[in-house]
């Protein structure tokens, strides 16, 4: 299928009155699965109750553990009695750090976690001991007889601090002080750029951090059979990670450890790193020869967190009078809490995907990570890329207003190309950002409400990107990210056996629509075997938005040489030549004659009779980046495909209160194929409500002069919007097939949820003129703008300043069009 | 998950039952109703009763009627049932309203009125888990002797968080409390005190036993509910405003706040400045500006403390054009 074709598909919110708005000829021939709306291969044992989500999990003699967790915010441990909570009656086991003294970490280079702290506690919340006992009850009536003396530290609230603040420090490791990581790139000479400009603007902004909030509270259960063989049955995105914590920590080796993901009553990157919680209850099982269960509270998901950095933003963008961006410098703060988790990777993705929007030249980014003492950052939906695309969009609406032009008009004059390689080397396949600014503009009446609104109501647009899985694993290694093997059972039935976890996302739906597209099947006939170590071939997780890309394109490759093998057989039966063999509605037929057929499982007879057991396998590698070894860094942002989204918000703004409410938001998105288009539609709704959360109220404030808590941790304080604050969604799928995806498909999962807050922010400076330049937008910071606005001072509210960090040297890169060695190559491609 | 501490549970089929078992539990006894504030808080270690006594099987604690002297609720009316009753919509929209913005339709369906009047005052210190208090060490209202959130002050600032009171003192409602000493009437504003942990004048051991309600003479009254989310959330501003109307003239008001004190906050003052005059919009702003000043949120709900303080002006107006407009129709 040619890229650039276009087609877009118009659908309603509740995926009725499908319009087909080609722009073009179509790309591809008819599918019968793909692309149609369907119910989710799980969604009625959701929805009634009856899925087996961890904390359902019942074996017998099962135990219960709680865990202690430090009430310092930074402390050494001076000792830890325990022996009080051993003589309670019904306590089985209680361990501490020194019975699990391996430290683990989700990135090979950040290997700073211990499942329970060994020496030193980092934030209120960090794990210090575990106890397994007959029930809950019990085991928590325990933790409070456990005695721990500390040595407090000073403690670190802020990245602003940690960068002034360079001891005590929190790590022994990283760039040095309380900085973790420090990254400092240049691609082209951005001072030539800047001096080319007719306008050069500088902006500051802050991104605050908020939580992913999954209904369902991490869960594991593990089981020490007498054969020696551990089963851990967690609530994990990652299990093949898991896997390799569990065999690193626990010093067992890999076949002894089997790793099975319970379905994920949400994740959204929460539970996308191996947890002290899953290695304590896999020890705890170990120690007691018992099944042992934990289920952490909702405040305990609050330590494990992840989520969003709070990041302050400095940008620095030289413009021509039409718009063309000369060069962009950018700088990103990140407050990274106590650990490392993903924020190497976190770090660079806020500097990463700038380019992959409007044509950069030339482009900077320098990047800051800092530990402080609070529970650890790391990925959470659109990972360390929501925060640089809303200080990108806000600014490039600041700059529209400067230059008098519209701001989808600076945006759709100045789109980086299909078949294109950035400043950065990241090599960008189909680009549908331009049908999705029309699709938006169009249906939102965009050119006749912006700036004309009455006072009070306000519309703003802005654009994303993000990556469709990222180009390379945590750990390095040449191996596929993707495996999936399919069994074809002679009754007719086919399984497919795949890594890939189930998070709610749908990607079991997707494994079995892809399978029973190729193989002319209905998707609710293929059994679906995921995420299970002993069972399934590895994938890497269900992170990146990698899934549908990775395990989609490793499921047609397995479901197409299944079928190469039955139309053979089937071929043989019917007299026809195998390449007119047509598979459709669970039979198999002459593509000729479609009445000469015979039925899926008589296939499936006469090649198991011919040749045996008929079984395949499909893998997926990502392709190599141009950006592969050319710098430091060079591994985070590549990815095979990349998703666009346009969205304008509609906003109407309380004068009087500063309340922002947002009654609609028109979004669309380049999916590049839609797969399942009721999951499509999905994954685009609940990207809107969880940015639009962010947009108005989420986040994760911390009291500094008191311990560094966590101020609200629950569900009832931290604020997220409940269906009366949800606004209407009107949602445009635009398809801009990629040659890398499987059937063109490209991500829906995350890239949505980038564009909402940025899109809101400008919207509240259309309809009241102050601009919030950090999101939350709350009503007190909306109310200081309006009375700064009406006292003359500047209409604003957020950041004054970026702390002075002592950035390295950057690494120069000459970008594709300035390095002699890749001209040729990258212009082939421009 | 966070596990209930064990108790003993008892079922009383009658209020003298019920307080008989409550002198038999002693202090170690509590009353439960609905159980939707009870029983988080129990979670967190707030209340540790050793026996719960439960009202909800008790016939004389329901019902709803209308008496020539106004109207008699019981305690256990579930907030769903008094928002929907036809009488008090008609009759006492301001109660049925408040009730409706209680939480949400699951916790309205088992939180009642009686449990609403007596609900514990909230703080973000205070509604933690036990762990997280230990962390920065207990607050006085349980387990400690610091208020965090003004550590100077002799006395606990935990706000009093409940809907239906402000609108119970502004309408001058009187509640019926039963003991072992037998039953008294008192005014509803005589039931608050301005101490977050004294915050009822009630004796533990004293059951709610019904609200009555003045007759719908004249008078008129509405609430206004400042929070967060349309649903879920307490009030951190709640303004009750009653007046009693002579022809077009206020012959009487009250305005009374929620979520700013320890107990619902009358401003006589505010209502001062409404009597004997029209409701114009330069005596509704006098009355807002009245109101504005008592009003002293502290930083342990949610939002910023100085804009709650703002909008406090911001919702008595809006109050007041609603009972203006109200009167003009």
């Amino acid at each position: 299928m040619a890229a650039g074709k276009r087609k877009a598909t118009e659908r309603r919110k509740d995926g009725k009155g499908i319009q087909d708005t080609s722009m073009g000829p179509p790309a591809v021939p008819s599918f019968r699965r793909i692309g149609k709306a369907f119910r989710k291969v799980d969604a009625t044992a959701k929805v009634t109750g009856v899925t087996k989500f961890a904390d359902d999990l019942f074996l017998p003699r099962m135990l219960f553990a709680k865990v202690l967790r430090s009430t310092q915010p930074h402390a050494r441990i001076r000792r830890i009695d325990v022996s009080r909570a051993l003589a309670l009656d019904g306590v089985h086991a209680v361990l501490t750090g020194r019975d699990l003294p391996i430290p683990f970490g989700i990135l090979p280079v950040s290997q700073d976690e211990h499942a329970l702290a060994l020496d030193k506690v980092r934030f209120v919340g960090d794990p210090v001991a575990a106890v397994a006992a007959r029930s809950e009850e019990i085991a928590t009536a325990a933790l409070d007889l456990i005695v721990v003396e500390y040595e407090p530290l000073a403690a670190i609230a802020s990245a602003e601090d940690a960068v002034e603040t360079p001891d005590p420090r929190i790590h022994d490791y990283g760039h040095g002080g309380n900085l973790h990581k420090v990254v400092s790139l240049e691609f082209g000479d951005v001072e030539r750029g800047f001096a080319e400009a007719d306008l050069v603007r500088e902006d500051l902004l802050f991104f605050e951090g908020s939580t992913h909030l999954p209904m369902e509270q991490h869960a594991a259960v593990a089981d020490w059979s007498p054969d020696r063989k551990l089963t851990l049955w967690s609530s994990t995105q990652t299990p093949h990670y898991v896997h390799r914590a569990l065999a690193q920590v626990l010093e067992l080796p890999p076949a002894r450890i089997r790793v099975i993901a319970t379905p994920n009553g949400g994740a959204f990157g929460g539970k996308s790193d191996p947890f002290s919680h899953e290695i304590v209850v896999a020890k705890l099982a170990m120690v007691t020869g018992r099944p042992v269960k934990i289920t952490l509270t909702r405040e305990e998901v609050f330590y494990c967190h992840r989520g969003r950095h709070p990041t302050l933003m400095w940008v620095k963008t030289g413009v021509k009078r039409d718009g063309a961006i000369t060069a962009m410098h950018f700088r990103s703060l990140l407050d990274g809490g106590a650990y490392g988790s993903y924020g190497v990777a976190s770090t660079y993705y806020t500097g990463a995907l700038q380019t992959v929007t409007y044509h950069i030249p030339r482009y900077k980014f320098q990047g800051a990570r800092a530990f402080t003492n609070k529970p650890p950052c790391g990925p959470k939906r659109g990972h360390g890329t929501p925060q640089p695309r809303f200080a990108l969009e806000v600014h490039l609406d600041k700059i529209a207003e400067q230059l008098g032009l519209d701001p989808a008009e600076l945006r759709l004059r100045h789109l980086v190309p299909p078949d294109s390689v950035t400043a950065n080397y990241l090599r960008v396949g189909s680009i549908g950002l331009g049908d999705c600014i029309r699709k938006v503009v169009d249906g939102s009446g965009w050119k006749d409400h912006f700036r004309k609104l009455p006072f009070g109501q306000g519309v703003g647009l802005a654009c994303s990107s993000y990556l469709t899985g990222a180009g390379l694993p945590v750990y390095w290694n040449d191996m596929p990210h993707s495996g999936v093997q399919l069994k074809c059972d002679r009754g007719g039935g086919v399984t497919v056996f795949c890594g890939s976890t189930e998070i709610g996302q749908g990607s079991d739906s997707v494994l079995a629509i892809i399978v029973a597209e190729v193989l002319g099947l209905d998707p609710f006939d293929v059994a679906v075997v995921a995420a299970d170590t002993d069972l399934t071939p590895v994938d890497l997780g269900s992170y990146s938005s990698r899934v549908t890309l990775m395990t989609g394109n490793a499921a047609i490759q397995a479901a197409e040489r299944a079928r190469d093998i039955l139309a053979r057989y089937a071929g043989e039966r019917l007299g026809v030549s195998a390449v007119r063999v047509r598979f459709a509605d669970g039979r198999v037929c002459d593509a000729a004659d479609p009445t000469r057929a015979i039925s899926f499982a008589e296939a499936v007879q006469l090649a198991e009779a011919a040749q045996g057991t008929v079984g395949t396998m499909g893998s997926y590698t990502p392709p190599r980046s141009p950006a592969s070894g050319r710098y430091r860094g060079a591994g985070v942002g590549p990815s095979p495909a990349y998703s666009y989204s346009a969205a304008v918000a509609e906003v109407v703004v309380e004068p009087d209160t500063g309340i922002v409410r947002v009654p609609r938001i028109w979004i669309a998105h380049d999916v590049g194929r839609c797969i399942n288009a009721a999951a499509v539609i999905g994954q685009i709704e609940g990207s809107v409500y969880m940015g639009l959360g962010e947009a108005l109220m989420e986040e994760m404030p911390y009291r500094a002069n008191r311990h560094v808590v966590h101020k609200i941790p629950s569900l009832l304080e931290y604020k997220s919007p409940t269906t009366l604050e949800m606004c209407d969604v009107v949602t445009y799928i635009v398809e801009h097939p990629d040659p890398n995806g499987p059937f063109g498909a490209k991500e829906a999962g995350q890239g949505p949820l980038l564009p909402v807050m940025p899109a809101v922010a400008n919207a509240v400076y259309d309809a009241v003129g102050v601009r919030v330049d950090e999101v939350p937008i709350t009503p007190e910071k909306v109310l200081k703008a309006l009375k700064r606005k009406a006292k003359g001072e500047p209409p604003r509210y957020g950041p004054t300043s970026f702390p002075a960090i002592p950035w390295p040297e950057p690494t120069y890169v000459p970008p594709p069009w300035e390095d002699v060695d890749t001209i040729a190559t990258a212009s082939r491609h421009r | 998950m966070l596990r209930l501490p064990s108790f003993t549970y008892r079922q009383p089929r009658s209020v003298r039952e019920a307080v008989a078992a409550k002198t038999d539990a002693g202090a170690d006894g509590m009353y439960v109703a609905g159980g939707t504030d009870l029983y988080p808080n129990m979670k967190r270690r707030h209340q540790e009763p050793r026996t719960v006594i439960s009202l909800m099987g008790i016939r004389e604690l329901t019902g709803c009627e209308m008496r020539d002297a106004g109207c008699v609720v019981g305690a256990n009316t579930s907030l769903t049932d008094l928002a929907a009753h036809p009488a008090i919509r008609r009759k006492y929209s301001a109660v049925a309203h408040a009730a409706e913005l209680v939480s949400t339709p699951l916790l309205r369906n088992m939180g009642t009125l009686g449990g609403n009047l007596c609900l514990d005052t909230r703080c973000n210190y205070y509604n933690q888990t036990y762990e997280w208090r230990k962390a920065i060490d207990f607050c006085m209202k349980k387990d400690g002797a610091i208020c965090w959130v003004a550590p100077s002050s002799p006395r606990c600032w935990a706000v009093s968080s409940s809907d239906v009171a402000p609108v119970a003192v502004a309408i001058g409602a009187e509640f019926l409390l039963v003991g072992p000493g037998g039953e008294r009437m008192v005014p509803a504003a005589r039931l608050y005190q301005n101490d977050g942990i004294n915050y009822l004048a009630k004796h533990p051991d004293e059951i709610l036993v019904e609200v009555r309600l003045p007759p719908p003479d004249g008078w008129d009254a509405v609430y206004r509910k400042l929070r967060r989310r349309g649903s879920f959330d307490f009030p951190v501003l709640g303004v009750a405003a009653w007046v009693r109307w002579d022809d077009a003239v206020v012959a009487d008001a009250r305005i009374v706040l929620g979520g700013v004190a320890s107990q619902p906050l009358e401003v006589p003052e505010a209502g001062a400045a409404l009597r004997g005059e029209h409701l114009s919009d330069e005596r509704i702003a006098a009355a807002a500006e009245s109101a504005y000043r008592p009003a002293k949120p502290l930083d342990n709900t949610d939002f910023d403390l100085s804009w709650r303080k703002q909008m406090t002006r911001v919702y008595v107006k809006g109050a007041l054009d609603e009972l203006r407009n109200r009167r003009g129709r």
